[in-house]
């Protein structure tokens, strides 16, 4: 195998992980890792948290999967996008950012990480207006939050606004948080835990808007307001839209890949012929959900390596087993860590603790009384715990005994 | 290999624990204690995954 290509399109958390992986499985052919950003693979999380509030540097985001890329033997090639695909030929367009020059590459095996870009207002060309996924982002919300804006308008109160509330709000700053829909979260969590953070938000001085959309922002060449379906303007010197992420997958449109919200893929992540998706762009078949795409960074992590190992199995011949993780995540807001592990459901049951304290374990359940799922605030044990007790499918009795108390 | 944390780094997000349970576990005062720091040779790939998977990239391996 050792004269083979494999290309890795996308040069984030997932895609470091898989080019990682492909080497600790013993593959010793060409690895291309492309990205077209101007940075290494880095770690996005500390984005809207530490790094944001200049409590982290940007050292600490390198990823050390990707710590020596010359020792790995990757080839990074930065500020170049993948700009065409044909699954059939396997060969990709790759594109220059600095000359726009497009040449062909052609794989024998194909990782597809390309991730997904923040959603942005339509129509909105004003300074002073952010959204939050890059670096480069962080770094000029950093610069305006130093500056001391009167008040910060955050625009979607999911985790990315949430957190960006908090981190603005611990700097001191003014914060407006709005929500078109009448909680948050609510694709995510119940009704009653997207409330609990509205109240975590309001407990620290966060005005918070629910149930109302934004009519327009206002403002000449910089934002000055930002107006609501209300009628209401509530004056703003920053603003940041945190509205949700699009799969980046245009450049594939014409590939031969099926594309639907992200690239589709079997249960095994597998897309094409010698071609697998991996990370926020993937939308695979899992055996739990269905077809399902996660914005996750532990899904990166995981599926990544997945990614890596299913593609070389396609080679070697190695059985391949679905891909069928337990999903979770965490979010950190002012001191409470907020951890999902599974999927919620419609009926709750908190074992420990309360809404109250802030701190608990709340299960979630399905129809047939089968637990789907545990939030929990302030209970980093429990929330694995809990994860490792879906993977096994555990009852609910079991559940309630090992994470209540 | 030995196992080193960077508490200082460590959120106790528990990560660890589910990739590795033979070798961390966050206890319910919500502190990371590591449970054996020369982990034998059936557990490397199991604390190599839980090494990759902390999102503090807190936990350091030494061969």
């Amino acid at each position: 195998m050792s004269d083979r290509r494999i290309v890795v399109a996308g040069a984030s958390l997932a895609g470091a992980q898989a080019a990682q992986t492909l080497r600790r499985q013993g593959f010793e052919g060409v690895i291309e890792l492309i990205g077209d950003e101007a940075h290494a693979p880095y770690n996005r999380p500390p984005l809207s948290k530490k790094y944001l509030a200049g409590e982290a540097d940007y050292d600490s985001l390198r990823l050390r999967s990707m710590a020596d890329p010359a020792e790995l033997n990757v080839d990074l090639q930065l500020g170049r996008r993948v700009s065409g695909l044909d699954v059939g030929n396997q060969t990709l367009q790759v594109t220059s950012l600095a000359d726009a020059a497009t040449v062909e590459v052609s794989y024998d095996g194909l990782i597809i990480a390309t991730g997904a870009r923040a959603r942005r207002l339509p129509g909105v060309d004003l300074d002073g207006v952010f959204e939050l996924r890059t670096v480069d982002d962080a770094d000029r919300l950093r610069a305006e939050f130093e500056a001391g804006p009167a008040r910060v308008v955050v625009i979607g109160a999911g985790f990315i606004g949430a957190e960006v509330a908090a981190t603005a709000r611990e700097a001191g700053l003014a914060v407006t948080l709005v929500e078109a829909e009448e909680a948050p979260l609510q694709r995510v969590l119940d009704r009653d835990a997207g409330m609990a953070i509205v109240d975590l938000h309001r407990g620290h001085g966060v005005d918070v808007r629910l149930g109302v959309g934004v009519q327009r922002l206002v403002g000449e060449q910089r934002i000055s307001g930002v107006e609501l379906a209300d009628g209401t303007v509530i004056d703003a010197d920053v603003v940041v839209v945190g509205i949700g992420v699009i799969p980046n997958t245009e450049w594939a449109d014409d590939s031969g890949l099926a594309i639907d919200n992200g690239v589709v893929c079997d249960a095994t992540c597998l897309a094409a012929p010698n071609a697998v998706a991996v990370g926020d762009v993937a939308r695979w078949d899992h055996p739990r959900y269905g077809l399902i795409r996660s914005e996750q960074w532990d899904n990166a992590v995981e599926q990544g390596s997945f990614g890596a190992k299913r593609l070389l199995a396609a080679w070697t011949g190695d059985p391949v087993e679905p891909f069928a993780p337990i999903p979770s995540f965490w979010s950190d807001q002012y001191d409470r860590k907020i951890q999902l592990s599974g999927v919620p459901s419609d009926n709750v049951e908190i074992v420990q603790g309360s809404l109250a304290e802030q701190r608990f374990v709340q299960l979630y359940i399905d129809g047939q009384g089968r637990p789907t799922g545990a939030l929990t605030w302030n209970r980093p044990r429990q929330s694995m715990q809990a994860r490792m007790l879906l993977d096994n499918d555990a009852e609910l009795d079991e559940m309630r005994e090992a994470l209540g108390g | 290999m030995k196992v080193t944390v960077d508490f200082d780094l460590c959120e106790s997000n528990a990560i660890c624990m589910a990739a590795a349970p033979e070798v961390f576990e966050v206890r319910d005062d919500d502190f990371l204690y590591v449970l054996n720091e020369n982990p034998g040779a059936e557990l490397h790939d199991k604390v190599r995954e839980a090494a990759e998977r902390c999102p503090k990239q807190a936990i350091t391996l030494e061969d």
